[in-house]
């Protein structure tokens, strides 16, 4: 039966079946809609992100994708297996990482990395395992001892025990510091380069463009966004992003500064603009010239390309981590 | 049909070549975490043993007492003084009057104008009753009286019917339970707080071999448990083990068993350590009490005792008690052995049809 399976999902490989196909998905907790019909599909060897901010429905999204929760309706399909059917065949083949998740601290590295081990038919050694998450220094130490970046990988070394085809990430860095962070993000990359499907939900824009071939971007339940970072920032229309600031409490009328060439969208913010734009060399020149116009001086002016967080402010009117 | 194809390749790496590999990792992470919790094994291993020697030696049977009684002068406290079960001091009848009523003393002797021995006791008391006997047979000796009745003595104090021989049963008993219920219930509880059941259920680990790796642990802790307890009684105080040891090894296993069970129960859900230490002292605390760990339940009324009788630990006590105290074989502690099951199987069923793995 293991076997036909496998056979199954080489071959659906190979006709250009998902990974993992989400189809009308639907979840309520009481009175709130947490899942609010999602659709998407992630293909073998993508890095999928699920960008979007805290209570938006993510851990409830990947978690029915995990099996650990049931849906109130819709489908998902794993290689082209169901949870209801082929269970204990999918937990073989997915590698799990819950959102703060904490391993029992009087176990050391290697202890941990065994048990976990041990509930695999294949996969690599305890040792192997330990080498790709760099922790073969920390492997005879208490993970009560660890590193809050440490604890993060031991937690992506049981989830890579089973040697996945799909990976599942839930805020993988989140509470990290800066340097764990990119630590984290290099095993990341490392696992996609080795060819795994990887499932990542996130708050942390600069980790979704760094890390994800395609982002769906989910808010309230729903899917606003999807696409690759590149296509979701191209559809802002603008490359650039411009905030500026003026002295006194009068303001340019917004019309003026939408008739400034180059500009697409002006969005007041307190005390001042942020205007996208697709040129920056021709739209600032002009916003000057405009203000100087109106008598205004300015006291503060950025810049920045747009990002995903542009995306998610210009979909939404907030920012992701507002809440 | 895929259970058979999960243990295939398992097999051939086991340490046993019976038990899955998955199960001998879960059972041996069972046993780090407790030796690793240096708390734990005080409560296990010390704690027993220390309540053990304090109370042994507070009800230590000691050669038996004197009998302290006062006398009026010295004539008289030569002639009660040849009786060596009574401790005698001379004291003014006033002193004698608040002696008396503080327990000092349990009885006062002197002689009237005509020679009359005047004995002032409380006979409420048992003590005091014997003082009076033993004054009034010395008085008579030293009259003269002949003995009427010839008397041999044959002095009893035998292990196995000492306070320290009802008590280390009891011990045994009660840190079945304790151990046996905070055991499982902590970790469990434990876990589920800390999501770890939650990462363990999202890997293929087998659910039934966790539990399953709660109870060969908790066999494996017992053993050292019950021979730790034992054998201290038996070397410091004597205390025998009269039945066979297999058979006493039964009961600790049954009855371990039996209150894993009510543990998992307790621990079925509660999602925080303070809720099931509530939930856990709420079943506990009355079978402290009732069950007979430190005195006899029989001293609670009539009325009570069936109630008394179902509970687990006053059946476990009982079994352990026959076994070690009077040598009753297994087949005679067919009721005990029915009511521990009875909580083992009633426990288990419910357990698993309650149990939340979130």
């Amino acid at each position: 039966m293991i076997r036909s399976a496998r056979e199954t999902k080489d071959s659906a490989a190979s006709a250009g079946r998902a990974t993992l196909c989400v189809r009308s998905l639907r979840k309520a907790y009481r009175d709130v809609v947490a899942v609010d019909g999602v659709d998407f599909e992630v293909w073998p060897g993508e890095c999928f992100g699920l960008l979007g901010p805290n209570g938006a429905g993510k851990t409830t999204t990947i978690e029915i994708c995990e099996g650990l929760l049931e849906p109130d309706s819709g489908t998902v399909e794993l290689f082209g297996l169901t949870w209801a059917r082929h269970g204990a065949e999918l937990r073989q083949r997915l590698g799990v990482q819950l959102q703060d998740t904490q391993l029992s601290e009087r176990l050391t590295v290697e202890e941990t990395v065994r048990l976990f081990r041990s509930f695999y038919r294949r996969g690599p050694s305890v040792e192997e395992v330990i080498r790709m998450v760099q922790l073969e220094e920390k492997r005879k130490a208490r993970v009560g001892a660890l590193s809050g970046g440490q604890k993060q990988r031991l937690a992506m070394a049981c989830a890579l025990v089973g040697d996945p085809d799909l990976l599942f990430l839930d805020e993988p860095t989140t509470g990290l510091d800066p340097q764990a962070r990119r630590q984290l993000w290099e095993l990341i990359g490392r696992l996609k380069r080795e060819g795994r499907a990887v499932i990542l939900t996130t708050h942390y824009m600069e980790e979704a463009e760094r890390l994800c071939d395609r982002v769906a971007i989910i808010d309230h339940g729903r899917i606003i966004a999807l696409g690759t970072p590149a296509e979701l920032i191209g559809r802002l229309g603008a490359g650039h992003v411009v905030e500026f600031a003026v002295d006194g409490s009068r303001k340019p009328p917004p019309e003026a500064l939408e008739a400034i060439d180059g500009v697409v969208a002006v969005r007041a913010l307190e005390g001042g603009y942020q205007l996208r734009v697709r040129e920056l060399h021709r739209a600032v020149p002009a916003l000057l010239e405009q203000l100087r116009r109106h008598g205004l001086g300015v006291t503060e002016l950025r810049t920045h390309s747009a990002s995903l967080e542009d995306v998610f402010v210009a979909l939404t009117g907030r920012h992701l981590r507002d809440e | 049909m895929s259970d058979m194809l999960v243990s295939a390749p398992a097999d051939r790496r086991s340490v046993l070549g019976l038990l899955r590999p998955s199960l001998v990792q879960l059972t041996l992470v069972r046993f780090r975490e407790f030796w690793r919790e240096p708390e734990a094994v005080f409560w296990v291993f010390v704690f027993p043993i220390l309540l053990a020697a304090g109370l042994g030696v507070a009800f230590e049977s000691r050669p038996a007492e004197r009998l302290r009684i006062g006398v009026a002068g010295e004539a008289l406290e030569k002639i009660l003084a040849a009786e060596p079960s009574l401790a005698v001091e001379i004291m003014t009848p006033a002193a004698a009057e608040q002696a008396l009523r503080r327990g000092r003393i349990v009885l006062y002797a002197a002689t009237d104008a005509s020679g009359a021995l005047r004995l002032r006791y409380d006979d409420a008391l048992i003590e005091a009753r014997a003082a009076r006997l033993l004054a009034e047979r010395a008085a008579e000796r030293a009259a003269g009286a002949p003995e009427l009745v010839p008397v041999a003595e044959e002095v009893v104090r035998e292990p196995g019917s000492r306070y320290i021989d009802f008590l280390i049963p009891g011990l045994l008993g009660l840190n079945l339970m304790g151990s046996g219920m905070w055991g499982i219930g902590f970790a469990i509880v434990d876990a589920r707080r800390k999501k770890l059941l939650k990462r363990l259920l999202a890997s293929p680990m087998s659910r039934g071999e966790y539990l399953l790796s709660f109870l060969l642990s908790r066999l494996g802790l017992l053993l050292v448990e019950v021979f730790a307890l034992l054998g201290f009684g038996a070397w410091v105080f004597g205390v025998p083990v009269r039945g066979a040891l297999w058979e006493l090894l039964l009961v600790c296993v049954l009855a371990s068993l039996a209150f894993t069970s009510l543990g998992l129960l307790v621990a079925s859900r509660a999602r925080t350590i303070e809720a099931a230490s509530g939930l856990m002292n709420f079943v506990m605390l009355p079978m402290w009490v009732l069950s007979g760990v430190f005195f006899s339940s029989e001293r609670f009324p009539d009325a009570m005792q069936p109630f008394i009788r179902l509970l687990p630990l006053t059946a476990v006590n009982d079994a352990l008690r026959r076994s070690m105290l009077e040598g009753a074989p297994l087949s005679s502690l067919g009721p005990q052995t029915a009511v521990i099951g009875a909580w083992l199987l009633a426990s288990f069923i419910t357990a698993l049809r309650l149990f939340r793995w979130r």
